[in-house]
């Protein structure tokens, strides 16, 4: 086995070498991402192993990293949901005027990618007359509401049987107890099997990272929901859990001018949106699909 | 350590001869790395070529990984393409390989026995190529190892991706067993001993079938998509593995063939075109019940199909490739009824060339792309791939190729008994 200084030999010594060159050269700019991402990050458990100290930790990193690449002092929160809480939605078409204010509303809040003009709410514009989504458009301008037509945002319909949570490998994704689907973004390996499965095209990756300037960064944040996402991950709508988790109301009914937006607790009688439910014409889309929305449609009567 | 007589070890892996099995690995290894890296002036520009396009892809991956893959022709929209059509069609390279396989340790076919290592070096670089095109498509590859059981979270037996996991990885370890083994002994100058593999390659056969139909059910079972939501489509899937995998194999038996003096008999290609004769027939009947429903009912769910085959909305990028593919499929599917193996060599060659080329739009672009367009809300956006996914995509085939054929190189020298043990091993 010992090395024989022939020509070929010498020869397969050299073309090693140059391979071995150009291969190093070939996977050089790897150094520029790997700059940027820490032992931490690398070895961080998933959320559901994190223990509260583990998670501020976690927490303050984001902080200190969002100051650093964004310029904004930000705060970051793991908001965890009320026990016995069941958060649903429900949307009004009879006055959903298609001004498309709500999908404005969760770029803004969820501190989403700017060139992109990134949202988790879809507004198609539909036809009078089908409920067919063959026959809705979300590229449609000029004043609305136009004659003829009805408006229907969608976003995410945090299914209790969702597909999404179902198909991830690596459990990046996954209900919580009040209902809302959420995706631990520093666990999610970026598949994108979830938006292969999702019927509502409520999901989104980051293709690339976010650009947000400093000033228009919404500094109330939560791991699970609005806080800067990384590169490469998968993101969607948390019915605003930052705020609705502390009381407040999502983002998109705050903005919507009509009061077509219904959100609340199931689980409370006096809800509105159990009023809703008990006694407006309601259905959800895509039934057959049998993913069981916890989001809404309704008509006045 | 016993001294075990030399016959004994000549009946294969005695208690006492794994010590000096073991001990041979070293200079086994040292050997196939002096072979791989030997040969001809036209074997020397067919490596450099490989290599110089494996790197390109790997240089053009490092900029995707590194500036996200906003690079690629992908959207939300259509969040698959380029890598995941290719990896459903190295999948199913892989699960074709065993078409050499069954004739050759279930019908005892002695012709196919004596290249059916050809067919499990296939199954090995496919699958190498399937897993690199998955790695590829993901956003986060430094986090991959959130997927090995009980040190991430592996959501098995709920995701299907966790069972092709399982699958892909379990059917590469049983063909590296087995094509390891046989070389290995052979280096040694032994027969080797069929417990120690036949339960292993009649185990792969059955693995062939699953690795396609799990790879098959990763779409199947997304309610969400009717353009995949059809039970026909593993069938599908195994159906047309078993014409590519035996095509690519006819083309490169010949190449062997023609390029070292390893024998190949005509036997063995003679068994692959009677399968593919009737895969091939198999395939195009499997595709046209699929066009029947798809046309004949109508309605939202069938827009996929319309898409693909006639263009929807004035959107029509995919209409040339389908339509391409479908009639190579069939020119394929005529010539191997027609042609003689003896006479027309030349022509099933082409064949070949154009079934393979038909299949990897049907089950590539073909397959992937339509689950997207339209989308669950029915906006039609158009995707194909674009620069940067075709290097990245020729890269990781180069380096399927690279594996090949060095796979084979080794071999080859094994089986003529150009590579054996030194005898101050022993």
């Amino acid at each position: 086995m010992a090395f024989d200084p022939s020509r070929r030999n010498v020869m397969k010594a050299g073309g090693a070498t140059l391979g071995a060159a150009a291969f190093a050269r070939a996977i050089a700019p790897i150094t520029e991402w790997t700059a940027d991402l820490s032992v931490d990050e690398f070895i961080q458990r998933h959320y559901k192993e994190m223990s509260r100290e583990d998670m501020n930790k976690v927490l303050r990193r984001i902080e200190a990293k969002t100051l650093e690449e964004y310029g904004a002092t930000v705060h970051v929160e793991d908001v965890r949901p009320t026990p016995g809480v069941q958060f649903a939605y429900a949307l009004n078409l009879s006055v959903c005027i298609g001004c498309r204010n709500c999908s404005k509303a969760c770029h803004e809040e969820n501190n989403h990618d700017r060139p992109t003009n990134n949202s988790y709410i879809r507004v198609l514009e539909m036809d009078n007359g089908s409920m067919s989504l063959e026959n809705g458009t979300v590229n449609y301008d000029g004043p609305v509401p136009k004659p003829g037509k009805f408006y229907m945002p969608v976003q995410c319909h945090q299914c209790d049987n969702a597909p999404c949570v179902k198909v991830c490998p690596v459990e990046a994704t996954w209900k919580e107890s009040d209902g809302i689907v959420v995706v631990d973004y520093d666990w999610c390996i970026g598949c994108r099997y979830c938006e292969a499965a999702c019927p509502y095209h409520a999901r989104r990756f980051n293709w690339t990272k976010p650009e947000i300037p400093a000033e228009e960064i919404n500094p109330d944040q939560a791991y699970l929901s609005n806080r800067v996402r990384p590169q490469g991950v998968m993101e969607k709508c948390t019915f605003c859990l930052h705020r609705t988790r502390k009381g407040r109301l999502p983002a998109c009914l705050e903005a919507c001018p009509t009061g077509a937006r219904v959100f609340g607790d199931l689980a409370d009688p006096d809800s509105e949106i159990r009023w809703v439910l008990e006694n407006k014409r309601v259905f959800v889309l895509k039934e057959d699909v049998g993913t069981l929305p916890r989001f809404f449609y309704f008509f006045d009567e | 350590m016993s001294s075990t007589p030399q016959s004994d070890a000549h009946e294969g892996e005695g208690t006492a001869g794994v010590s000096e099995t073991v001990l041979s690995y070293p200079q086994f290894i040292w050997k196939a790395l002096g072979v791989a890296t030997d040969g001809g002036p036209l074997f020397y520009v067919w490596m450099t070529v490989l290599t110089a396009v494996w790197l390109v892809g790997i240089n053009a991956f490092v900029h995707q990984v590194v500036n996200g893959q906003g690079v690629t022709a992908m959207t939300d929209h259509v969040s698959w393409g380029m890598y995941i059509g290719n990896f459903t069609f190295a999948v199913g390279l892989a699960a074709g390989a065993v078409m050499m396989v069954i004739p050759a340790y279930l019908y005892k076919d002695k012709e196919m026995h004596d290249v059916v290592i050809v067919g499990e070096i296939l199954a090995i670089a496919s699958v190498a190529v399937a897993i690199s095109f998955v790695t590829v498509d993901i956003g986060r590859p430094d986090r991959v190892w959130h997927m090995i059981p009980f040190i991430g979270r592996f959501n098995w037996p709920i995701s299907m991706l966790t069972w092709d996991v399982i699958v892909l990885n379990g059917y590469l370890l049983l063909n590296l067993h087995v094509v390891g083994y046989l070389l290995h002994q052979r280096f040694l100058g032994r027969k080797p001993n069929p417990k120690f593999y036949i339960p292993i390659v009649l185990l792969s056969i059955l693995w062939a079938v699953s690795i396609h139909s799990v790879t098959a059910f990763l779409y199947s079972g997304l309610g969400g998509r009717p353009f995949w939501n059809t039970a026909i489509l593993a069938p599908r899937f195994i159906v047309s593995a078993f014409v590519s995998g035996p095509a690519f194999i006819v083309l490169a038996l010949q190449i062997i063939r023609r390029f070292s003096d390893f024998h190949v008999g005509d036997g063995a290609i003679r068994t692959l075109l009677n399968i593919l004769r009737v895969t091939t027939i198999l395939n195009l009947f499997l595709v046209g019940s699929e066009l029947f429903t798809e046309l004949y009912t109508g309605g939202s769910h069938t827009a996929s199909a319309q898409y693909l085959y006639f263009g929807l909305h004035g959107k029509n990028a995919l209409v040339p490739w389908i339509w391409t593919a479908l009639s190579f499929n069939t020119i394929a599917a005529g010539v191997f009824i027609f042609a003689r193996p003896g006479k027309h060599m030349w022509l099933i060659d082409i064949a070949c060339v154009l079934t393979l080329f038909g299949l990897w739009v049907e089950k590539g672009l073909g397959l992937i792309v339509p689950g997207f367009v339209p989308s669950t809300l029915h906006e039609i956006v158009e995707y194909l791939p674009n620069a940067l996914e075709w290097k990245v995509s020729l890269g990781v085939w180069a380096m399927g190729l690279i594996v090949f054929t060095l796979g084979l190189k080794i071999a080859v020298a094994v089986f003529r008994g150009d590579m054996h043990v030194s005898e101050e091993a022993h």
